[in-house]
């Protein structure tokens, strides 16, 4: 993306690719260099890394080594508390919990992601539309953004699924239709922040010499956007998209826990919590794990997001 | 200042215009009628369906209905429930109480734990009190309300068997009341506190560095009094409208806490609500909540005027 300092040299002929060789460090400094060792520092931060990796992996991998079938129904072995055969025992219907909640891992992780990058998308399109065209088009985004962040947005979320599940469950099956759904409101009804933070950034970049010069040289416009402006207002955006998986996660945990989102048959952490409150006297193990597993996976990555907050403030220097 | 009420409160309208169309659009729209019940019952000939279809004004077209639905809102008839048939208002005034009660004593007991804390730690940065205030802060904040709350009744009540796991309006003995509220009020003001907590230390972060607070220490005075008056007084703006921003809360209820709980709110009506379509009183909570956020949202606008005077508006 960024021509290194050498290649500059090597344009730049023979004398001053001499005095360039003083100056040089001894290991090339790049912005994400950089930024990954001031990351590396925080050890919070590594350790929640760490953390959401061996959950994400762990749920992925997880089942093709454990290989436990998730709905198999064992009235025999009904709320067996964890045990050698059962780590983290069963359910009401002697379905093996450690099974379910590696497979619920898999979505619950995947609807994060999923809606972060579309409340990253919007956001950035929403943000830098209106940040770098100004004027009217700034105006009409901007009240748009203010309109939904005056939006309800917990009834609003419960009443939109209520109301759209059965239709896109008939159109994409019970479980991509839920997922996109679910994806779909959360992420519609999240970029509004990261619109703001890229207007800002926007605003503030655009008016610089660098951009003036590259319009000057005939740079358009979505070049200028997407190649010059972007790199510069991106690390507040990757901080708020790092926090907004965790916030996702525990929006659709709490759509499941709800008994709105996932159907029973798809064991998503929310759903693995919802299905516990029943048995909380008899069996507190149904609930605790899948609860476990959503504060661990929420509480690292926010971690992760404090320390890219610190990694990505180009004012601190080490 | 009359004036920039007056101008926010004239601009307040139109973003609460389309606000309600988009609440009805998603209503209109969505394929499950309120009838839905009654239609999947072959019992009830598709003549009579018309006919109540007919009777309730859903034959017509949207904008007809949103236009009949907007001049009976404004005039104050919210219409009535179609599961329990008594008017919106009255079911939502009925719930109000409780959550008044919990909800409100949630944020008041959050609002209490979080300034002392936030400003001890941000006046002991880096200090052991400062470290153990932010992790805590940090993991009740990453801690979702339904695990809290779930985790509290395994302890308290199936555990220790100490407190009832179910709300009940019912009881009338004010140790028994106040017994019953304990867990959904902790479980509030510990995700609460956690958030503002975060708030009042950065805030107070922001203001301890700066040259006013050395001009009070200068002119001599003691630590305790710079810190209250001076760098609170500052620090606290921006919380008040943090905290004004949260108080619809109060009225829509915390849906998750009031569904653990059994608490029977406004929370937990939009949950059985939005289960039963019970559009009138959806459209209700959801409208009267979008109207609370952005009159909040002018109140702590205003406020945040009348708290700092280097804030003019034109």
């Amino acid at each position: 993306m960024v021509s290194t300092r050498s290649d500059r040299v090597a344009q730049l002929g023979p004398i001053a690719g001499r005095r360039a060789a003083f100056e040089r460090p001894r290991y090339a400094r790049t912005l994400w260099g950089d930024a990954w060792r001031r990351f590396r520092k925080h050890r919070l931060a590594m350790a929640g890394a760490a953390m959401f990796l061996f959950l994400t992996v762990g749920s992925i991998v997880g089942p093709f080594v454990y290989r436990v079938p998730i709905n198999a129904l064992n009235f025999g072995a009904s709320m067996v508390p964890p045990s050698a055969a059962h780590p983290f025992g069963t359910n009401d219907l002697g379905q093996d919990m450690l099974a379910r909640i590696m497979y619920g891992g898999r979505i619950s992780i995947a609807v994060g992601f999923a809606a972060m990058l579309m409340s990253v998308t919007l956001g950035v399109l929403m943000g830098a539309t209106a940040g770098f065209f100004g004027r009217t088009i700034d105006l009409v985004l901007m009240r748009i953004t203010d309109v939904f962040l005056s939006l309800p947005a917990l009834p609003l979320l419960l009443l939109t699924i209520y109301l759209f599940r059965e239709p896109i469950t008939r159109a994409l099956g019970p479980q991509l239709g839920i997922f996109w759904l679910i994806v779909g409101v959360i992420g519609g009804l999240n970029w509004m922040p990261t619109a703001r933070l890229v207007r800002a950034g926007f605003l503030a970049v655009k008016e610089k010499e660098f951009i003036e010069a590259a319009r000057s040289v005939g740079v358009g416009p979505v070049k200028q956007i997407f190649r010059h402006i972007m790199p510069n207002v991106l690390s507040p955006v990757i901080v708020s998209g790092t926090l907004s998986v965790g916030a996702a996660i525990i929006t659709e945990s709490t759509l499941s826990f709800l008994g709105l989102g996932f159907p029973p048959d798809v064991p998503t952490w929310g759903r693995l919590l919802f299905d516990a409150q029943n048995y909380l006297d008899l069996a507190p193990h149904m609930a605790l794990f899948p609860g476990l597993m959503i504060c661990l996976a929420v509480l690292s990555i926010n971690y992760v997001g404090d320390g890219l907050r610190d990694a990505l403030d180009p004012t601190r220097v080490f | 200042m009359t004036r920039y009420i007056l101008h926010r409160l004239l601009t307040a309208v139109p973003t609460l215009v389309i606000i309600s169309m988009v609440i009805f659009g998603i209503l209109a729209l969505a394929p499950g009628d309120p009838l839905g019940q009654l239609a999947a019952n072959p019992d009830v000939p598709p003549e009579v369906r018309q006919n109540i279809l007919h009777q309730m004004g859903l034959d017509q077209p949207i904008p007809i209905r949103y236009a009949k639905w907007a001049m009976s809102w404004a005039t104050g008839n919210w219409g009535y429930s179609f599961a329990s048939h008594i008017s919106v208002a009255r079911l939502l005034l009925q719930r109000l109480p409780t959550d008044l009660w919990v909800i409100g004593s949630g944020y008041l007991i959050a609002v209490m734990i979080a300034i002392p804390v936030g400003v001890l730690s941000a006046v002991k940065q880096y200090s052991l009190l400062d470290q153990v205030a932010t992790t805590s802060a940090f993991i009740g904040y990453s801690l979702p309300t339904f695990f809290t709350g779930v985790l509290m009744i395994i302890i308290f009540s199936v555990r220790l068997h100490w407190l009832p796991f179910i709300y009940n309006v019912q009881v009338r003995d004010p140790v028994r009341m106040l017994q019953q509220a304990i867990m959904p009020v902790a479980v509030l003001a510990l995700f609460q506190s956690a958030v503002l907590t975060r708030f009042v230390r950065s805030s107070m972060l922001d203001n301890v560095g700066q040259d006013y607070v050395r001009t009070a220490r200068a002119k001599g005075l003691a630590q305790h009094r710079v810190i209250i008056r001076h760098v609170l007084r500052n620090g606290l703006i921006p919380i008040v409208t943090l905290i004004a921003l949260q108080l619809p809360t109060v009225f829509t209820g915390a849906v998750v806490t009031e569904q653990i709980f059994r608490v029977p709110g406004v929370g937990s009506l939009l949950i059985a609500s939005i289960q039963n379509s019970d559009t009138p009183v959806v459209m209700a909570i959801a409208f009267v909540a979008a109207i609370l956020v952005v009159l909040l949202n002018i109140a702590a606008d205003v406020v945040y005027g009348a708290l700092d005077p280097r804030i003019r508006y034109g």
